[in-house]
């Protein structure tokens, strides 16, 4: 059976229901905390299953945001520690293990999360415990007034943003738009964010096809994506997926008739099916080593993570740990401390450039506003050397208007 | 709909189904022979890609690969057989599910220290890289390439089971070993080279799959759950049911994709469901066996 967090006996609520009766069973009095205790932080994200490249490379990148405090004699004298968990890409779990990180771990906060489906678990959880979250998961849904709360901040980019940035480089009036896009919440709101985008483009939507979550093959869809005889092929999915789905499009020559578009062009499966497949696919990303020609930040921390991790370079997703992670630890600093209220309120004044130039988190909804940029895979023989993967086309900086205005995400205004 | 979608659509699905086809066959002849439902079918279908990549990398061919990939990760399968599974014989059906169960998460772990667990990319071969047009369509020439192995495959097994002694051995060895052993065969012998067909068999299924998905530590636990569905349609123990059920599979997922993509994964179990309430042995399948 696919290792899926898409199980669909148990929704969300029905497993909250569940952890809340057996929540009862481990609330206890929160100890009273001593000044010099360490703060730990929360971390789950799915180190089994098919985003388990990603994943590994989060939590290197919030190790060394953790590290990189401590070395400075951590915050007000107190060490941090990161307590990583394993969601196992199942809501489910992740609740459990965010409910537990709390209750047992008395964690002071939570970062983490890479599926959209599973970050809005953690936060029903820490939203319930009114415990600080930042995610790094990319979905719109935890922005909106419904899932939001003061204790909710999204340091990920959002599909809104990505498939904007991408559109804008790859789509042109009059041009016709193919999508084949991954059945569940991920999916959905890229393929809404890409549609959006066209219409404003002026470019015609010719066919969508939605794929069951963690497929292995695509060679069934390849037939129909081909007659529907697009210019642009969006294929909005991810990890594994992207990787499978491009590659068997490719063999069933889609690249000769089409380009082939992704809102989000992932690192670690452009090493794991290889150049040749990748050249040309253009998509968006949130960071990619080769700004530290273009930035100071990006270039310490590429310095940073090699330097502890044996000359490696920190990847896209990776870098969202450090960011996630270095924000709130930033926040910490400023309030001085632990206390909920006052690192809310910091995170919220926080000015940070951690990776790639200066972000914010934005007052109504807590998404971090941050440049975005739109990347395109290089040739083999184009590549100088192993980690070079990628030329970058563009790199929009960050500004509110990339974002759905508050009032559309339902916050008061 | 276009017609020539429709032939472009079941060629998919053949090519689909015949990696099925393979992956099943070697479950449901150790199944039969032996009456080991073998859990780490799926893991040695992984192992069998990594060591089809690792001896085309090493070798600089992948043809050397998709030759001894198979054999290399037979004879590991005879040892299995030889060290852990013939020690359960006799005992109840599920000690081996167990045992192979345990063993399919030790090969995944292993893998997974060896090679990292990011996936590798297993290159097409350049003789194959590349699209057929077959006058409806253009095909991939590599997929093409997999429906007339697996075809071949399968004329060689039927050939051998069928029409010689050794063939003759291990079907009778299937229906009655006591009597085989009372005429003086050891049985022993035919059941070690029964689990390393079939675990061969799992391994040039992961050789031709790799250079169609990446190749990655879990690529087997979903192709272990798909040749479980082919082999319970066909009938457990049936090598016709496998090939039957194994096309039939592959053929709805690719029709059912055309109309309603969403349910492609669905429609196997679906037809698992409504297979088992109609003929609860399979299609192939002998009522009331329990090798």
């Amino acid at each position: 059976m696919p290792k899926s967090g898409s199980t669909p006996k148990i929704t969300r609520r029905t497993a909250l229901a569940g952890l809340s009766a057996s929540a009862a069973l481990l609330a206890m009095p929160r100890l009273g905390r001593a000044a010099d205790e360490t703060i730990r932080i929360g971390f789950p994200t799915p180190l089994t299953g098919p985003f388990a490249a990603e994943a590994r490379d989060q939590v290197k990148c919030a190790e060394l945001a953790v590290k990189l405090v401590n070395d400075k004699g951590g915050i007000g004298g107190r060490k941090v520690e990161l307590l990583v968990r394993d969601d196992k890409l199942n809501a489910g779990e992740a609740a459990t293990r965010t409910l537990e990180l709390i209750e047992k771990d008395k964690v002071h906060a939570v970062v983490g999360a890479l599926s959209s489906a599973v970050q809005l678990a953690v936060n029903e959880v820490t939203r319930a415990r009114g415990v600080i979250y930042v995610s790094i998961s990319q979905s719109d849904t935890i922005n909106e007034a419904k899932d939001f709360s003061k204790y909710t901040f999204h340091e990920a980019l959002n599909p809104h943003m990505t498939t904007a940035a991408v559109a804008r480089q790859t789509l042109k009036k009059g041009m016709k738009v193919a999508h084949l896009v991954a059945d569940y919440a991920y999916g959905h709101e890229m393929l809404r964010g890409f549609k959006r985008a066209q219409a404003a483009i002026g470019a015609d939507n010719v066919g969508e096809i939605l794929h069951p979550f963690g497929a292995a093959d695509y060679s069934t869809f390849m037939p129909r994506l081909m007659s529907m005889r697009p210019d642009v092929l969006c294929i909005s999915n991810f990890g594994r997926d992207q990787a499978n789905a491009i590659k068997q499009a490719v063999d069933f020559g889609v690249k000769q008739q089409m380009k082939i578009v992704v809102p989000v062009i992932l690192h670690n499966q452009r090493l794991a099916v290889g150049p040749d497949v990748f050249e040309g696919v253009v998509g968006g990303a949130n960071y990619y080593w080769g700004l530290e020609t273009q930035g100071k930040s990006a270039a310490a921390f590429n310095a940073a993570f090699k330097a502890a991790n044996g000359g490696a370079i920190p990847t896209d997703y990776g870098a969202y740990g450090y960011s996630g992670v270095g924000s709130l630890l930033a926040a910490m600093q400023t309030a001085g401390g632990t206390d909920t209220d006052k690192v809310v309120d910091a995170l919220e004044k926080l000015q940070y450039d951690l990776t790639k130039g200066p972000q914010h988190y934005r007052k109504c909804d807590h998404q971090s506003v941050q440049s975005v940029l739109v990347l395109e895979s290089k040739k083999k023989s184009a590549m100088a050397n192993d980690n070079d993967l990628f030329a970058i086309l563009a790199n929009d900086s960050g500004s509110d208007d990339m974002l759905r205005s508050c009032s559309e995400l339902g916050h008061a205004t | 709909m276009d017609l020539s979608l429709i032939i472009m659509q079941l060629l998919s699905g053949i090519a689909l189904g015949a990696v099925l086809v393979i992956t099943a066959l070697g479950l449901t002849i150790v199944f039969g022979m032996l009456g080991v439902v073998n859990f780490a079918h799926g893991a040695l279908f992984m192992i069998g890609a990594y060591a089809g990549l690792y001896l085309a990398s090493l070798t600089g061919s992948f043809w050397w690969g998709l030759l001894l990939a198979p054999i290399l990760i037979g004879a590991f399968g005879m040892l299995i057989e030889l060290v852990l599974i013939r020690r359960l014989y006799g005992r109840s059906i599920d000690d081996p599910l167990l045992l192979t169960f345990g063993l399919s998460y030790i090969l995944v772990e292993g893998v997974r220290i060896v090679f990292g667990s990011d996936g590798i990319p297993f290159p097409t071969p350049p003789q194959l890289i590349g699209v057929l047009d077959l006058g409806v369509g253009f095909f991939p020439r590599y997929r093409l390439f997999v429906i007339g192995l697996v075809a071949v495959v399968l004329v060689v097994l039927w050939l051998a089971l069928e029409k010689t002694r050794i063939g003759l051995i291990v079907r009778a060895g299937a229906r009655d070993p006591t009597i085989m052993q009372v005429l003086g065969i050891d049985i022993g012998r035919v059941w070690l080279a029964i689990f390393g067909l079939g675990v061969g068999l799992a391994a040039l299924g992961g050789v031709l799959a790799g250079p169609m998905r990446s190749v990655n530590p879990e690529m087997g636990s979903l192709v272990l759950a798909e040749a479980f569905v082919v082999t319970v349609i066909g009938g457990l123990g049936s090598i016709v049911g496998a090939v039957v059920a194994g096309l039939m599979v592959g053929i709805s997922i690719s029709l059912v994709a055309l109309f309603a993509p969403e349910m492609a994964t669905i429609v196997m179990f679906a037809l698992m469901a409504v297979v088992l309430l109609i003929r609860p042995q399979g299609l192939f399948g002998v009522r009331g066996r329990t090798a």
